[in-house]
């Protein structure tokens, strides 16, 4: 099991502060930037270790920058704490997404991405709970996030917490049946205490979603099983950082539009970048392009 | 004159599973159960009116359930998760291998019915493979109690056990085989019987089975040792070693199919000694069932006294 950075949390913690006192544009600003400079540590991560889904990875990051930075009440030098908020990333696949979110966190040192998918690496091609502090599930086959949040969220009424439950999901695996199973269950305990939000970047492995299988209307469906639902732009932080601040009284399923390879040019909303591994060249356009964006 | 026949009083496992849970529920709050609509046939019914809202009831979703199941382990809940065994282990096997031994969540996975307990109602509800699959995931306890003595004292380890387990929890009527006063020892076999000549080793239903196999042998003069394998993973390696050295042959037999459960089990711990000796696995070998109620079909895969004490004598 890796260990925490003091530094890192240390950092983490004075970023929340300047967060929590600054006003709305400014705060869309803060996030804004720690959102690339991740980008730019996963993309890094990706070329050195030969494998990752860059795509993937770039759409949900500002979500995950958004909970990790912003919202989830927890401490990354005490990732036990029984009350803390609970921080699903279903989308397994995205571990590099969540590697460099966590370890900007201080949950562990940042230097520890250096060894992602090397041999006897705490950071697997998917996320594992056993070696990784910060991760609540072991996840990587599709569909598996969902009903172990509701666990998680029907643990937090019995247990009579104010604590949350945030399950990242990816849309591609939404076509998998287990995540409608959980969804009742979650719709028939209105489990408030429980947000899904979905990475709707409209593209899958092989193609996009509604040329594979139609996902839309993909609010109704939510809507259908009980469930509270919001649609917002997904790289929209300010609008990330007040729906997801709010709490609500049935579960709620952020819909979050997003794009695929967001940030760099080449990949955005193109499909072979699901896994591709970015090449040097590649890498120093994409870190350049992250930069332009924020003079 | 009359004869009189002494059957020997049977009884339902689930009854002492369920007792035995309330009772430690009563003591232990972080207890809950995780059923799918099987409220009534994983024997739930008193639990739930004792405490309704530690009974979960996801309705007919084995993936959802181990989920939860998993969601609740990882919160510092004890969760056992309750359905029949086909569909637990049948529909949710991923998530047993990813959500839960994988992760290393402490879930009481609880196959209810297991085997050919559902005779009649065909293949689609026997559970003969899950021995086979889930003896071939990591991390997992796989545990198969022999009568109510030994289901009560498994259910009660479990519950502290924090450590991923599948139970086996039995529904065809057995007599109780073990002594009083024996407590449950994961990963540890039960010697039942000494012998000698040669060793049967036996699980769940088919333990009595054994014993009365050793007494029809025990008329021919053959000394059989049997041993009640009630921790299928980890394997009591320890107690194959010595049936191995010490008998001419090692009999299993189970209440499920052969390809990959309790017999090749034994059979991997057998071959790896200097000189192993020879085997019968008994059980069903890659084959649906016929139509039939339970005790017919145990009789069809020989998995009777009869049939253990003649697979065994071939050895001695």
């Amino acid at each position: 099991m890796l260990v925490a950075d003091p530094t890192g949390a240390a950092a983490w913690r004075r970023f929340r502060e300047e967060l929590a006192a600054a006003d709305r544009p400014g705060r869309a600003r803060l996030l804004s930037v720690r959102a690339d400079r991740l980008r730019a540590n996963d993309i890094r991560m990706i070329n050195r270790a030969g494998l990752g889904h860059v795509g993937g990875d770039m759409s949900v990051l500002d979500i995950l920058t958004t909970l990790v930075f912003g919202v989830l009440a927890i401490d990354p030098e005490r990732p036990d704490l029984p009350d803390r908020d609970r921080l699903v990333l279903s989308k397994g696949h995205s571990a590099g997404a969540l590697y460099a979110t966590l370890a900007a966190a201080g949950f562990f040192a940042e230097a520890e991405l250096d060894t992602f998918a090397q041999p006897l690496s705490a950071l697997n091609g998917h996320p594992n709970r056993v070696k990784v502090p910060g991760v609540e599930t072991n996840t990587g086959p599709l569909g598996h996030g969902l009903p172990v949040a509701v666990g998680m969220a029907v643990a937090g009424v019995l247990a009579g917490s104010a604590r949350r439950v945030f399950v990242v999901l990816g849309d591609g695996e939404l076509q998998e049946g287990s995540n409608w199973e959980a969804a009742m269950t979650a719709g028939h305990r209105k489990l408030g205490n429980l947000t899904a939000i979905v990475d709707r970047n409209r593209l899958q492995q092989g193609a996009r979603t509604e040329d594979t299988v139609t996902l839309e209307p993909l609010a109704d469906k939510w809507a259908a099983f009980g469930w509270n639902v919001i649609e917002l732009d997904g790289h929209d932080h300010l609008a990330l950082y007040e729906a997801l601040g709010t709490r609500y009284p049935l579960p709620t399923c952020v819909i979050a539009r997003t794009v695929k390879g967001k940030g760099i040019s080449f990949m955005e909303d193109r499909v072979e970048w699901h896994h591709k591994v970015p090449s040097g060249e590649q890498v120093a356009t994409a870190l350049h392009e992250l930069e332009e964006q924020q003079v | 004159m009359s004869t009189t026949v002494r059957t020997p009083e049977t009884h339902d496992c689930r009854v002492a599973f369920a007792d035995e849970l309330i009772a430690l529920a009563e003591r232990d709050e972080r207890i809950v159960a995780v059923c799918n609509d099987s409220v009534g046939s994983s024997n739930l019914v008193a639990f739930r009116d004792r405490f309704p809202d530690r009974l979960i009831n996801v309705g007919i979703a084995e993936q959802d359930m181990v989920g939860v199941g998993a969601g609740l382990a990882l919160s510092g809940y004890v969760p056992f998760v309750c359905g029949a065994a086909p569909f637990l282990t049948g529909r949710a096997l991923e998530q047993i291998k990813a959500d839960v031994a994988y992760g290393q969540a402490p879930v009481v996975l609880c196959g209810m019915s297991p085997g050919l307990a559902y005779g009649e109602l065909g293949p689609t509800h026997h559970s003969i493979e899950d021995l086979s699959w889930l003896r071939a995931v990591a991390g997992l306890g796989v545990v198969v109690p022999a009568d109510p003595e030994q289901t009560r004292e498994a259910v009660r380890w479990a519950a502290s056990a924090a450590t991923p387990v599948f139970l086996r929890v039995g529904r065809f009527r057995v007599p109780s085989v073990t002594p009083p006063g024996t407590r449950f020892e994961f990963g540890v076999a039960q010697e039942l019987r000494p012998g000698d000549d040669v060793s049967i080793v036996a699980i769940g239903s088919t333990v009595s089975r054994a014993l009365s196999a050793a007494e029809l042998l025990a008329v021919r003069g053959i000394q059989a040792r049997v041993i009640n394998m009630a921790t299928v993973a980890p394997l009591d390696e320890e107690c194959v070693r010595r049936a191995a050295g010490q008998t001419r042959g090692i009999v299993t037999v189970e209440e499920a199919t052969i390809t990959g459960g309790l017999g090749a089990a034994v059979g991997e711990v057998n071959l790896r000694q200097a000189r192993p000796v020879p085997m019968r696995m008994l059980g069903s070998r890659r084959e649906f069932a016929p139509t039939g109620d339970t005790a017919y079909l145990l009789e069809h895969f020989g998995l009777t006294a009869g049939h253990i004490a003649a697979a065994a004598a071939e050895l001695a």
